[in-house]
């Protein structure tokens, strides 16, 4: 039995091996492992073990340079790892691409139909501001929980606090348009997506690997979204510009149709597209925390040096507050998604030195504001907005400092990269548990001013 | 046996193409086929086998379809085209020829002095 789990090893190794190569299509490395199975299975009829069956067999099956070169001379349009959304005859279930593509659509539609009919009738603004993220998140999770199959226990954990929330957001006699509304409105999204990572991970909270996997995710998505925005935008402005030439005024169909039925749909379309690409075309979030962590550095030197020849801030205000939350968060996720396309047993090298830079750099940043800021509240008194904004820079402070003895330790060669990796994701859940406390705990505190 | 890269190249296209003429097929069969017919002196590199199947598939002499093995594993099979069966035939009459003459050649080269008679 045993060797039996050895073989199946090897050629899982073998396969991903395989795969590593552009011009080789994961249905072709199906179609040689059936070939490679089947002349292992020959061997080890004729007497030999499954270390030598597999041994001849990948011998037989010849270099994979050569194969490699022959596909490639055949295949020339996979080097541009070509994405294909509904890939012909590599199903032997003929029906389920088409049925995907289908019922992402179907979703899109309805994500976007959903917020058409929230506009109309939520009739006073704020309401909608509520309201909205709750409009598209059962789309988002609800192709999820499709995709994953999730099991009874896993959808009733999504659609409870999915139901307390909505309760919650429109039960509170909040003041329209008023500080903790538009903090509950600002972090109700925060709950949300977790909860589409619940459904992301197929229930498989408690793995590592899993959450990890999820803020790949997040990062593909929100350049997906972006480039689908940029593309859409193009295309308005075509369509508005020829339109005006005629004496037709697009604006009014743009706001009442195009963009709130586009906008929800694109988030939805988007997410099936980073599904749909996991595998063909490496992440791009990676290679821009490449180009933008030196970049950082630069940005928040000048930030430390311009603080420390201008004497001090002129004006503390919350705007100072969010501004350096806003700084945090943009270094927290070039750290996130540099350690997320790490390889986890490679040496630490420049860059991991480099990312220490920068950490440390926002780090003191902030400690510069942050004490200002803390004066000051001292002095006026504090406000929801204050609190919120003081409490998720304390939050992002935690995770950045222990991230940079972390990384301390990795440069030093104390602690191994996974240690670094795993207080990424272990910590991940506390933003959603301070997004709860300024939805639910702050309106009433603050008594919904 | 060793046959040369070149000629292993040369005969792949009208040996597989003539065993799919045979009856539907997929690539372990083929070579195992190839392997009978050869006396298992002919081996192609297992490997190579797919991208020529590919390459078949591009120009239409063949067409793929995914199915199951036996035992419940992908397996793609090809069958040979109308457009495949006419690349066979005319395959089949360049080999002819060449096959032809190098009988003729060979049966002389075994005959040396009736020749050399000849040419003297």
């Amino acid at each position: 039995m045993e060797q039996r789990t050895g073989l199946e090893a090897q050629i899982d190794h073998w396969r991903w091996y395989v795969l590593r190569r552009q011009a080789i299509s994961s249905a072709d490395v199906d179609e040689m492992e059936d070939h490679l199975r089947e002349r292992i299975a020959e061997l080890r009829a004729s007497g030999l073990d499954d270390e030598e069956a597999f041994l001849v067999a990948i011998k037989r099956m010849g270099s994979l340079d050569a194969i490699s070169r022959e596909f490639a001379l055949e295949h020339s349009d996979r080097l541009w790892k070509q994405l294909v959304f509904v890939p012909d005859g590599v199903d032997v279930a003929g029906a389920r691409p088409w049925r995907e593509l289908a019922a992402v659509l179907g979703l899109a539609v309805g994500a976007g139909v959903a917020v058409k009919v929230g506009l109309a009738a939520f009739d006073e603004g704020s309401a909608l501001m509520r309201n909205v993220a709750l409009l598209v998140f059962p789309f988002l999770a609800g192709y999820f929980a499709w995709k994953r199959r999730l099991t009874a226990r896993v959808v009733a954990a999504l659609v409870i606090p999915f139901l307390l929330l909505a309760v919650v957001l429109n039960a509170y006699p909040f003041e329209p348009f008023r500080s903790t509304e538009v903090l509950a409105a600002l972090h109700a999204p925060v709950l949300l997506w977790l909860l589409v990572g619940l459904a992301y991970v197929g229930g498989r909270w408690r793995s590592d690997g899993r959450r990890m996997d999820f803020v790949r995710f997040t990062g593909e998505l929100v350049i997906y979204d972006a480039l689908i925005a940029l593309g859409g935008g193009v295309l308005v402005g075509l369509t508005a510009g020829v339109l005006s030439l005629v004496g037709v005024d697009f604006e009014p169909v743009l706001e009442d149709w195009v963009l709130p039925l586009a906008v929800p749909g694109a988030l939805v379309v988007a997410a099936w597209l980073v599904e749909a690409k996991q595998n063909v075309i490496e992440n791009i979030a990676p290679v821009l925390t490449r180009i933008f962590t030196p970049l950082t550095i630069v940005m928040l030197l000048t930030l430390l040096g311009a603080l420390a020849t201008t004497g001090g801030l002129v004006e503390v205000d919350r705007e100072l507050l969010i501004l350096m939350d806003a700084i945090l968060v943009l270094v927290l996720c070039l750290l996130l998604y540099s350690i997320s396309a790490r390889d986890s047993l490679a040496a630490p090298g420049f860059f991991d030195g480099l990312q220490l830079v920068m950490v440390v750099a926002a780090l003191a940043v902030d400690a510069v504001m942050l004490g200002a800021m803390l004066a000051r509240i001292a002095e006026f008194g504090t406000s929801p907005n204050k609190v919120a904004a003081l409490g998720l820079n304390i939050l992002l402070l935690v995770h950045l400092a222990w991230a940079a003895w972390l990384s301390l330790g990795l440069l030093q060669h104390r602690r191994p990269f996974a240690e670094l990796e795993r207080w990424q994701t272990r910590y991940l859940p506390v933003y959603g548990a301070w997004a709860g406390v300024v939805v639910v705990a702050f309106p009433p505190l603050f008594g919904f001013a | 046996m060793h046959i040369e890269k070149d000629l292993v190249a040369a005969s792949s296209t009208p040996l597989v193409l003539g065993i799919l003429a045979e009856g539907e097929s997929y690539g372990y069969a083929i070579l195992k086929r190839v392997n009978d017919l050869s006396g298992g002196r002919m081996q192609w590199t297992d490997g190579m086998l797919y991208p020529l199947l590919h390459r078949l598939e591009r120009l239409g002499y063949v067409s793929s379809a995914w199915g199951t093995s036996d035992v419940g594993r992908r397996r793609k099979h090809y069958a040979i085209t109308p457009a495949g069966r006419e690349a066979l035939a005319e395959k089949q009459k360049q080999w002819s020829v060449v096959a032809d003459a190098l009988k003729q050649v060979w049966q002389a080269a075994q005959q040396p002095p009736a020749v050399a008679e000849g040419w003297a």
